[in-house]
């Protein structure tokens, strides 16, 4: 049934009547999503091509059953979204917002302990199982179905590591981004367990970037948890030290997240990892043919 | 963003922590003038935001007002080399005039947030004057550590934890609690992404004062704040990275000769990878957004050609939902308005990609279409020391 996403998911979309909202609330509906309410506070009782809209997450979810919340609300309220959203009990809430304070997220982490909510982002392309749901802004057509699970902090490069599978006839079952800010709702911690237990996922494709230590605990617990194989990337390894490389997570800092420390963890933890950005492809489809997981 | 010393020593005064008696000057006349008002007796601090002052010869202990002045007028008004600023330095336009203190011990005192707990985090050790990262290496049992609930915040142990561990005793004590209660006030209202007090000192006459002030605020939490965002200091920026940041493209300044412009943070650090797998180095990061639009891409094409080093652009954009060839007419129109001369190589990728790439050979500009990104970065060196001959 592939993780987090699929044809169970009832989705709501936050700050729908927004330009980035309703375009993207269409084009999960176009996938194949159930888009079931958006929600936008003063806009209740409207429609967005068809999908109602409501004022709060509580009315959305009582008169639709959404179970899945994906919030385009603007960075100064986004925190105030995810608590929304949590606070009527979604399973998961999928931000893409980026710029989000750092505080107002040490705050929505503290509220989601404890409560059954999981939050993916916020600063990411969302989630999307191959031919059931999308629930992001990822170009759908770079995706197939297939046994690759994959899960990474960047949009752009999963495209492009995506629709390299794609072009070798490997396809995927879940693609997660998890986001490139220094706090998110879930890492790879959180999102490898889920891979290693679903019966879809066969080998598990992690694309890691440079600052924190994120990739350092992801190969300890591959290297004692993990049986199916996985493959990894490590991007910016000509970053200098002390520059914020876009991601607001992505600064090597006080010697610490340099992609030569992740990349010697991974391999230590029997990882292989891709040489180069343009080898994710082939190096996965290598990895899978060792598994006998392809011809 | 980071603020002067000066500044973050007078945010530290508002909320009820203890710093030196001073005050800034941005003449010699008005660092002899503070000196004298201090008793004769200051040190002089070069006011950059960039780290290593110190044993870069920008801070120093004066004996009376006519050295204050001689030293004020050697630092004011010229660039300062330290091993955090470059080979041209940077320009010194304040000193910081301040008691000269006594001091008994130095310590460290620190706020941040942990990203892997997600909390905020305060730090302290009985080592300070030194880089926190060297002791952390070194000593790491000295350093002491206390996360702090977000759901109630500071409370008075965490600060009594600190004091103890540190070995003060008696006023200290009740100074220190003050002191990390005033740091994390500051910390959690003013939107930071860090504090530091380094170093924290005991003066021999058994004061507890924050000597050094480092303060930077999280750039997501500055709309919160316009009276922070208005103490930002541009000059010590590189001036592309300040147009840069004013267009809304994310941007690094690098030392080699390819320039980049990628859509997504990952994607570029991912170009400026292979780049160097070709043989070459990347001129810059740059990353002009998931939209990618004309305005952006004209923005990010000035950035690049004013950079004297770059003698080749690679551009590298994965479309996605947004339209090849929108894009590729955006490229050529803003190649055409900021009348880009130098080589060009272009991989595009996303729906009506061919079309794009048609767009693209026909402009009569000097671009090369690459198939994929090996091909673009490999393709993007060669032409690089090419023009290099």
């Amino acid at each position: 049934m592939s993780i987090l996403v699929g044809n169970h998911t009832r989705l709501l979309v936050q700050g729908i009547t927004g330009r980035e909202g309703s375009f993207h609330a269409r084009q999960c509906r176009d996938y194949g999503t159930r888009v079931v309410a958006g929600v936008t506070p003063g806009k209740g009782g409207t429609e967005v091509d068809g999908i109602p809209v409501f004022n709060t997450v509580r009315e959305a979810v009582k008169a639709t059953g959404a179970n899945a919340s994906l919030v385009f609300v603007p960075a100064p309220f986004a925190a105030d979204a995810i608590l929304e959203a949590a606070d009527a009990g979604l399973e998961l809430v999928v931000c893409i917002t980026e710029g989000i304070p750092v505080l107002d997220m040490v705050r929505v982490k503290r509220f989601l302990e404890g409560r059954p909510t999981r939050l993916i982002g916020p600063n990411c392309p969302g989630v999307i199982t191959p031919g059931q749901a999308k629930v992001g802004i990822m170009p759908a057509a770079v995706y197939s179905p297939g046994p690759v699970g994959v899960v990474s902090r960047s949009g752009t490069l999963t495209y492009e590591a995506s629709a390299q599978l794609t072009a070798l006839g490997i396809g995927q079952s879940t693609c997660v981004g998890i986001g490139g800010d220094p706090i998110v709702g879930s890492g790879y911690l959180d999102i490898l367990p889920m891979f290693e237990a679903d019966p879809e996922t066969k080998l598990v494709l992690l694309i890691g970037e440079i600052g924190g230590t994120a990739e350092e605990e992801a190969a300890e617990y591959i290297k004692r948890r993990m049986t199916k194989p996985v493959v990894a990337f490590i991007v910016g390894r000509t970053a200098p030290p002390g520059r914020r490389m876009g991601h607001a997570g992505a600064i090597i800092s006080g010697g610490t997240g340099t992609a030569e420390s992740k990349v010697r963890a991974l391999e230590a933890a029997g990882v292989t990892v891709c040489p180069s950005p343009a080898e994710i492809g082939r190096t996965v489809a290598e990895v899978a043919r060792r598994h006998g997981l392809i011809p | 963003m980071k603020v002067h010393e000066y500044l973050g020593k007078r945010l530290f005064a508002e909320y009820g922590v203890p710093v030196p008696r001073g005050e800034v000057a941005e003449t010699p006349d008005q660092a002899a003038a503070l000196t004298a008002d201090l008793g004769g007796r200051a040190v002089i601090k070069a006011q950059i935001l960039a780290g290593g002052r110190g044993k870069a010869g920008g801070v120093r202990v004066v004996a009376s007002p006519e050295q204050a002045w001689e030293f004020a007028a050697g630092l004011l008004g010229r660039p300062l080399v330290t091993a955090q600023t470059g080979p041209g330095g940077v320009v010194v336009r304040r000193v910081l005039v301040e008691e000269a203190l006594e001091i008994d011990r130095e310590l460290y005192l620190a706020v941040l947030v942990d990203r892997d707990r997600g909390r905020p985090l305060i730090m302290a050790s009985a080592t300070g004057g030194m880089e926190i990262e060297e002791v952390a290496a070194a000593f790491p049992d000295r350093i002491i550590r206390v996360w702090v609930d977000p759901a109630v915040g500071f409370q008075p142990y965490i600060g009594r934890t600190v004091a103890f561990s540190l070995g003060l005793s008696g006023e200290q004590v009740r100074t220190a609690v003050e002191t990390v209660a005033g740091l994390y006030r500051l910390f959690t209202e003013k939107d930071c992404a860090l504090v530091e007090v380094n170093p924290w000192v005991v003066t021999a006459d058994g004061r507890l004062l924050a000597a050094d002030a480092k303060v930077d605020f999280d750039d997501n939490g500055l709309f919160r704040h316009p009276e922070i965002a208005a103490l930002r200091d541009t000059s010590e920026d590189s001036p592309l990275e300040v147009e840069a940041m004013r267009a809304g493209v994310s941007y690094v300044k690098l030392n080699g000769f390819v320039g980049c412009m990628v859509n997504g943070a990952g994607l570029a650090m991912a170009t400026m990878d292979l780049i160097k797998l070709a043989g070459g180095e990347p001129a810059n990061f740059l990353d002009v957004g998931g939209g990618a639009n004309e305005e952006r891409i004209a923005a990010a094409f000035k950035i690049l050609i004013s950079d004297p080093d770059v003698r080749v652009v690679l551009i590298n954009i994965f479309g996605g939902i947004a339209r090849g060839d929108v894009i590729a007419r955006g490229i050529v129109a803003a190649a055409q308005s900021v009348g880009v001369n130098i080589p060009m190589v272009v991989r595009l990728v996303g729906t009506n990609a061919e079309e794009g790439h048609r767009i693209l050979r026909e402009s009569g500009l000097p671009i090369t279409v690459a198939a994929d990104m090996a091909e673009a970065a490999t393709l993007a060196v060669k032409l690089g020391k090419e023009a290099a001959r």
